[in-house]
């Protein structure tokens, strides 16, 4: 594969925008990122489309045209792409794939989604899409209850402690107190965070991302051709995307994501590098469990240590390895069908060294994780400063 | 001419189980307060992985006495297609 760089990024902020619909979201973002790489419309080659469900949440369908289109992107193929919350990380993924391929040198990949038109129950009804309709969905799991069945086995298992997983909560609502883009910048405490109200035992309101509205874009290129856009490029060094069960019940083991150690292992290996060599990372904190373990996954601890890990301080915005610095999907927002974008953008963003207040001081190497559903879809990005 | 014959991985047990899938012990539980749609007046409920006897993993709902991990539970009947188990 020849080498592939991401040479322009643009998002619009996350939060609740009842006067802004799907489309005016995408095609923000998608404008911002072509502005950032002093690109036009009419060099990009192909579209990808990140959108976990336009049609439930808005009622559209064929949304990457529609989008494209109204980017004034115009007869290049646009498909939109669906992995539950990883379907921008998906499209990315194939983006990269066919760049890297040589079957186009500009594509631009968006993701989106508008959630907060919706009430919350229809919300845990959508989402809860994304898992086995004939099985956990019938029983009546919602995806924090899904996420909480999860909380509960690591915390039998390892002795992961409530405490623990509320350190992972104020750790991303400090960062993305210092986040411009982030929907909810609220620094918050532990006692908070402890006594929120209960979604699905144990977790919290406090322990679950926000239903968000938002958008990404990022413009990918060929490396050779990156000087030709504005900014520095950033180089896709590894990529992978991994598949599993979508029923949480079908897993031998709950504890862990088997989708994302084999795509974290292979991306590793395509970008000739070690989980020590990540410097600092972006996770998919959907709920706070997901980052403790996603933090076991991607070997920076050994299983069972990323209650402590997360506690202790290491993953904090001045730790030894800073995880979600943009406040992850905890502060920053989760609209589901962006959120595998904006890492990469964010990500990018401290590659730069444009991070502003939330800049950490290493910051050649860092990593994207996204995860769809309890684990069934899996992307992981290992980015350098090109 | 010739006929192929199509494998299935069964996501999730396709098979209608009868006459129950058994007793088992909860591999994992968790209390609904924010439920989807259709189960808004149900809230809270418990649902719950359980370890059947016979082999596999499924999710239940919970009737009555709430359950912990490694609890022995007993299946009640099925409603509407859902699986419920009671406390051993």
């Amino acid at each position: 594969m020849r080498p592939v760089a991401v040479v322009g990024i643009g998002k619009t902020p996350f939060g609740a925008f009842p006067d802004r619909d799907l489309r005016l979201l995408a095609v923000e973002a998608g404008q911002k990122c072509l502005e950032d790489a002093g690109a036009q419309p009419e060099q990009v080659e192909a579209f990808y489309l990140g959108n976990f469900a336009g049609p439930e949440f808005v009622g559209q369908n064929h949304l990457a045209p529609y989008i494209a289109s109204a980017m004034d992107i115009r007869g290049v193929p646009a498909t939109r792409f669906e992995a539950a919350c990883a379907s921008s990380g998906s499209a990315f993924f194939h983006a990269v794939s066919a760049v890297g391929a040589g079957l186009y040198d500009v594509v631009l990949v968006t993701g989106v989604e508008k959630m907060s038109s919706q009430a919350t129950p229809k919300v845990a009804e959508i989402l809860a899409g994304a898992g086995d309709c004939c099985g956990e969905v019938k029983a009546g799991a919602t995806f924090p209850a899904l996420f909480a069945m999860i909380a509960r086995r690591h915390m039998a298992q390892y002795g992961t402690t409530r405490e623990q997983l509320a350190a992972v909560a104020v750790k991303n609502h400090a960062n993305g107190a210092k986040n411009p883009y982030a929907h909810m910048r609220k620094v918050i405490t532990i006692e908070q965070a402890l006594n929120g109200k209960p979604v699905s035992e144990p977790l919290t309101v406090y322990d679950c991302s926000l239903v968000s509205d938002g958008a990404a874009s990022v413009l990918i290129a060929p490396l050779e051709r990156a000087g030709e856009f504005a900014k520095k490029p950033a180089r896709v060094l590894g990529i992978a995307q991994t598949s599993d069960y979508v029923a949480l019940d079908l897993k031998p083991d709950i504890t862990t994501f088997s989708a994302v150690r084999e795509a974290a292992q292979k991306a590793y290996k395509m970008a000739g590098v070690t989980a020590n060599d990540i410097e600092f990372a972006e996770v998919h904190d959907c709920f706070t469990i997901a980052e403790i373990i996603a933090t076991e996954d991607l070997g920076f601890v050994e299983k069972g240590q990323g209650g402590p890990y997360a506690a202790g301080g290491c993953t904090a915005l001045n730790g030894s390895r800073p995880v979600n610095t943009s406040g992850g999907l905890k502060s920053k927002g989760h609209p589901v069908g962006a959120t595998g974008v904006a890492q990469i953008c964010d990500v990018v963003l401290q590659l730069r060294g444009e991070a502003g207040e939330r800049q950490i001081k290493r910051h050649s190497l860092g990593l994207a994780q996204n995860l769809g559903g309890s684990g069934a879809t899996a992307v992981v990005t290992v980015l350098t400063a090109a | 001419m010739t006929t192929t014959t199509t494998k299935v991985i069964p996501e999730p047990k396709l098979e209608p189980m009868k006459p129950g899938p058994g007793d088992g012990e909860v591999y994992t539980e968790t209390v609904v307060w924010a439920a989807p749609q259709a189960y808004v007046n149900d809230a809270p409920y418990q649902i719950a992985i359980i370890t059947l006897d016979a082999g596999g993993r499924l999710t239940a709902r919970i009737d009555g006495e709430r359950v912990a991990i490694g609890d022995r539970v007993v299946f009640a009947d099925f409603r509407n297609g859902v699986p419920f188990f009671r406390k051993a």
